[in-house]
């Protein structure tokens, strides 16, 4: 590699690895002891018992063991369990819990995802709860969550959440359910009994949950619609844990297809119940339980495939530099000291994943940041509308659509220059709880799924470029960093909690929002302005591709395809869903630039980064810059097949329109000299024996595309310099110090 | 009156050391470590030991309570609470100034025991001082004794492996000699110096909530460490290296042991 021609002496050299106090900064937690401690310590978990029993073979076995178990006791001890809870109850995190969840996650998946998943699992149990439960169900879950104190004498809950059900039911479509309920002893004057019937599918947890919350529908008149109740262990009935699932990945979590028929209380209907004219009215049915609660728990699952791209970044440069010790070439040589990483491939593809590693961390914890800031403000949605006198549905939507406007207008009044806009106008707008409200939730209705959907997704492709980094190794059992067991682990990421088609399915929905599109415009001319006050980053060409993503957007909103059908429909999933992957690309690279800059801004006041910042902030500039480039990339690709691919090819039949006939232009020589030598120099002429020229026919005619063409020639154009910052970014990979061995097991 | 002891526990951070550290000459005439500044830290694992047996002794003697006095840059020492507040219960006592390897025992050492003089509620009757035997960066192998001498504490040990205190309140310590023997001794009881070598205690485990409790009175600690200037004293450094390790292997059978003794008095000698 020219390593003159993109380092000079003055650009500044990452020295080390990323330390803590960088990504404290970059992820914004830099004045949270409360986080730093915790990520400490789950840190000390993952990659001491977690790391041990992965290296052991504990992955070995799809069946629950002793050496399992000892990781959940590590999870009570060192505040992993605790933190669902809050200090009232026994915890010791006050407020939302989405980012502590994330921040976990990515440090559990650094070593070993499943065990992430064991922690995940027991937090999406107490979720319905948490979300909808009620006060005395919060209170009685949340206390008893939290390991015992010493001198308590009691069991530890563990829960397990169990939605999904054997085939034909419940899956990706989480409607029609077999999993039934029913009154079973309904004494005057007294609280319901429910027969709960409900087999579940790859219920995790399913070993040692004590508890169950289960999503059920009526098979009853004497109950309506659908709900989610809790299943204790002891309840009368049967409890089967089931038959356990053959794994091929994940397995430190547990997994089982539990069987369940049991005797409740109405009173575990989560959320609680009203009876009208004798029938049990669930507060909530399972639906809005579900919306509520894989909104946020989608998050973490995407940083943990996040976090193992990251993680895979020092064994591979272990890897990579000692390939060849041992052999010819001593010490101080190339061969030697630098191994593989003479080759310039093995460093841009390494650059590759890690950048990706890098924006899938940023969008994760983005979105769990957005999802702790608008907690309190979304669990209040129902006094928001009571407050503006809308109770019925029909009244909801109404309101919404008239706070809608408002918001529109705020948004608009903000990207108007300071010295011009109405200042009272944007105060008055700002006050009213119902606008914050909507924008925040337009935010909330996309970065959960494109968290989910492009982090795991992109994430295993990107898994699967790490692995084959190691070589042969990769695919052993040996492999440093158990990379290959994070490759397939990342499927399992891709898939559970609603796989990608179900992300896609939201995000074509709410991508279609006004309120967020007004917001993503703005976000353009915000990135446009970063850009000009630290070029480099690739904002630029990311504010090229948003605007071709919109473009494309509004196109596809009004076209329709060679048949006259039009594109953006709900069925037209062809058509739909590659725009919901072109926007989760340029939103993770959107967050990781912030995250870039956040350094930038706030490194200084670190005293403890000292010389080391500028080094960090040029390697963080260029892997955003190399991020965006490929970004665009996809986009352009994506945008462009949309774009066309929905116009049929003209044809060389003589009926086509855009086929020129010989003898037809051949008349025309008379008149017009020299058109039938021109016509014959485009290539596009049937003979009168019928032979043309070779290819599929005639050439397209873009009529119409001129908005798309300019865009997307200005977006080629913008990758100009992003090859530099590639060379640059692997050149410090070359150079990067990096601890002698790796601090887990292997 | 309480039987309880007072432990101040002495020790700060080193570097965590990714590959061979390189001592340098820094510009001010001192040498330093190069790209010392842009490593992360970690505790000295001596100290560290001293902190985990002094927290256990603590926790098995009611009314103890447990000081850390750490000098360091401040902002290195706050990023090392995340961890070391977790461990176990104490209260620090943090001077904001340099924890080069570099530094004279004797500088240190008068920076640590003025500031254990001036800790409220200190009752110096009652009083354990610990530290490790040695430190990763600075070997120097004196700053704990120092301290002690300038506190008054003549009872010291140092390489300290066990301390168990007897039913009398008299304290019984193995200390480590050679041979892997230990020197057994019993003090009256305290107050007195320990310099730990490792001790028999595993690392604590972290626990988030020993940690926001600590973090009540660390960070006002933090906020009001005294700057101390500690430096090399007279020491002038003509220059700097890293010890050079040589290994020659010969493979010989059954040569007796007085044979590889002498062989090795003279390889030395030579
Ligand atoms: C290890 C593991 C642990 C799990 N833990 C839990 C748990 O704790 N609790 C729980 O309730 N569930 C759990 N699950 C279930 C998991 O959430 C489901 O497997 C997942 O939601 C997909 O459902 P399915 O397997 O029935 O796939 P299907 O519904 O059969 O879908 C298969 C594929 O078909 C396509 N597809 C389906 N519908 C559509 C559509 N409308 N549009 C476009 N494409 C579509 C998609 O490509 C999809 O991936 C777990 C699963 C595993 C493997």
């Amino acid at each position: 590699m020219s390593v003159a021609s993109v380092q000079d002496e003055k650009t500044p050299v990452m020295q080390t690895l990323p330390t803590d106090e960088v990504r404290q900064i970059m992820w914004r937690f830099a004045d949270r002891y409360d986080l730093q401690m915790l990520v400490q310590s789950t840190r000390a978990v993952a990659r001491g018992v977690v790391a041990r029993i992965v290296a052991e073979g504990a992955r070995n076995t799809h069946e629950w063991t002793d050496a399992k178990d000892q990781m959940l006791k590590a999870y009570d001890e060192s505040g992993i369990t605790a933190m669902m809870s809050t200090p009232e109850f026994g915890g010791y995190l006050a407020g939302p819990k989405n980012f502590v969840m994330a921040l976990t996650a990515f440090e559990l998946a650094w070593v070993d995802a499943g065990a992430a998943t064991c922690s995940l699992a027991a937090g999406l149990a107490l979720e319905p709860i948490l979300e909808k439960g009620t006060p005395e169900q919060q209170a009685e879950y949340l206390s008893r969550c939290v390991p015992p104190l010493p001198g308590e004498d009691r069991k530890i809950a563990r829960g397990a959440f169990c939605l999904t059900e054997p085939l034909p039911y419940v899956g990706v479509d989480t409607g029609i359910m077999c999993g039934k309920v029913r009154v079973a002893e309904w004494e005057e004057g007294k609280e319901p009994l429910l027969q709960v019937d409900k087999r579940g599918r790859f219920i995790t947890n399913m070993d040692y949950a004590n508890f169950v919350v289960a999503a059920v529908e009526s098979d009853d008149d004497r109950i309506k619609g659908t709900c989610m109740v809790i299943l204790e262990e002891d309840d009368d009935g049967v409890y089967d844990r089931g038959a356990v699932t053959h794994k091929l990945v994940h397995q430190l979590s547990s997994t089982r297809d539990p069987i369940f028929h049991m005797t409740v209380p109405a009173s575990r209907i989560v959320g609680g119940y009203t009876i009208q004219d004798g029938v049990v009215v669930p507060n909530h049915n399972h639906g809005k339980v579900l919306e509520a609660v894989f909104a946020r728990t989608r998050v973490p699952v995407g940083v943990m495939t996040a976090a193992k791209l990251v993680s895979a970044v020092e064994p591979i440069i272990r890897y990579q530099r000692g390939r060849f010790r041992g052999g010819e070439g001593a010490p101080g040589t190339p061969r030697y000291d630098l191994g593989l990483q003479m080759k310039e491939d093995v460093l841009h593809r390494l650059v590759d994943v890690w950048a990706t590693g890098e924006a899938a961390t940023s969008l994760g914890l983005a979105a769990a940041r957005h999802f702790d800031e608008f907690e309190e403000l979304d669990k209040t949605r129902d006094d928001l509308y009571a407050e503006a006198g809308a109770s019925s549905v029909r009244e909801i939507l109404k309101i919404r659509k008239k706070t809608e406007k408002l918001a529109l207008e705020y948004l608009d009044l903000l990207t108007q220059s300071e010295e011009e806009r109405d200042e009272a106008r944007i105060a008055e707008l700002k006050s009213n709880r119902l606008v914050e409200f909507m924008i925040g939730e337009s935010l909330s209705n996309i970065l959960s799924p494109a968290t989910k959907l492009w982090n795991t997704g992109q994430g295993a492709n990107m898994m699967r470029e790490a692995v084959s980094l190691m070589g042969g190794y990769g695919i052993t059992e040996d492999c440093p960093g158990f990379l290959p067991q994070k490759w397939m682990d990342s499927q399992l990421e891709a898939t559970y909690e609603g796989p990608e088609s179900v992300q896609r399915r939201q995000l074509i929905v709410t991508m279609t929002s006004e309120l967020f599109l007004a917001q993503f415009r703005q976000w353009i001319v915000e990135l446009r302005t970063l850009a000009s006050e630290r070029p480099g980053t690739g904002a630029c060409t990311l504010g090229s591709a948003m605007e071709l993503w919109l473009w494309t957007y509004r196109h596809l909103q009004d076209s329709k395809d060679a048949d006259g059908k039009p594109l953006y429909r709900d069925k037209r999933q062809g058509a739909t869903f590659p725009m919901a992957d072109a926007l989760s690309w340029l939103l993770a690279c959107r967050c990781q630039i912030l995250d870039c800059l956040e350094l930038a801004k706030k490194g200084p006041e670190n005293p403890v980064l000292g010389d080391a910042l500028p080094g960090y902030v040029q390697f963080f500039t260029d892997l955003c810059h190399v991020q965006a480039a490929h970004a665009a990339g996809e986009v352009s690709r994506i945008c462009a097949d949309l774009v066309y691919g929905y116009n049929r090819h003209p044809s060389w039949d003589p009926a086509c329109e855009q086929c020129v006939q010989a003898g037809e232009i051949d008349c025309l020589e008379g008149l017009i000299p020299g058109i039938s030598v021109g016509a014959r120099l485009s290539g596009d002429v049937v003979e009168t024996d019928g032979s043309h020229a070779n290819k599929a026919g005639p050439c397209p005619h873009f009529t119409g595309m001129d908005g798309f063409i300019s865009r997307r020639n200005k977006l080629d154009g913008c990758l100009t310099g992003s090859r530099l910052a590639k060379d640059r970014a692997g050149n410090v990979l070359s150079q990067v110090m990096i601890p002698e061995a790796l601090d887990y097991p292997i | 009156m309480s039987n309880g002891f007072h432990i101040v526990v002495c020790g700060s951070l080193v570097p965590d050391p990714l590959q061979t550290l390189q001592p340098v000459m820094g510009a001010s005439g001192l040498p330093e470590l190069k790209s010392e500044m842009m490593l992360p830290s970690v505790l000295d694992p001596w100290a560290g030991h001293a902190l985990f047996e002094a927290a256990h002794l603590a926790a098995k003697t009611p009314e103890s309570k447990v000081w850390l006095v750490s000098a360091g840059p401040k902002a290195r020492l706050q990023q090392l609470m995340m961890t070391l507040a977790q461990k176990v219960p104490f209260e620090l006592v943090a001077l904001d100034g340099s924890a080069s390897g570099f530094t004279d025992a004797s500088s240190v050492a008068k920076s640590l025991s003025e500031a254990i003089e001036g800790i409220a509620g200190l009752d110096r009757s009652r009083m354990l001082l610990f530290g490790g035997c040695a430190s990763a960066s600075r070997d120097a192998g004196a700053t704990m004794q120092i301290v002690g001498e300038r506190l008054s504490i003549h009872d010291q040990f140092l390489a300290v492996d066990e301390l168990d205190v007897e039913n009398d309140g008299s304290l019984r310590i193995l200390e480590r000699i050679e041979g892997g023997q230990y020197l057994e001794s019993v003090c009256e009881g305290p107050p007195a110096m320990l310099g730990w070598a490792t001790g028999t205690l595993p690392e604590p485990k972290n626990n988030p909530q020993v940690g926001m409790m600590n973090m009540r009175t660390i960070m006002p600690a933090l906020q009001r460490a005294q700057s101390v200037s500690v430096g090399a004293g007279d020491s002038t450094f003509a220059s700097v290296e890293v010890p050079q390790q040589r290994r020659e292997t010969r493979i010989v059978k059954d040569l007796p042991a007085d044979e590889i003794a002498r062989e090795l008095v003279e390889w030395i000698r030579s």
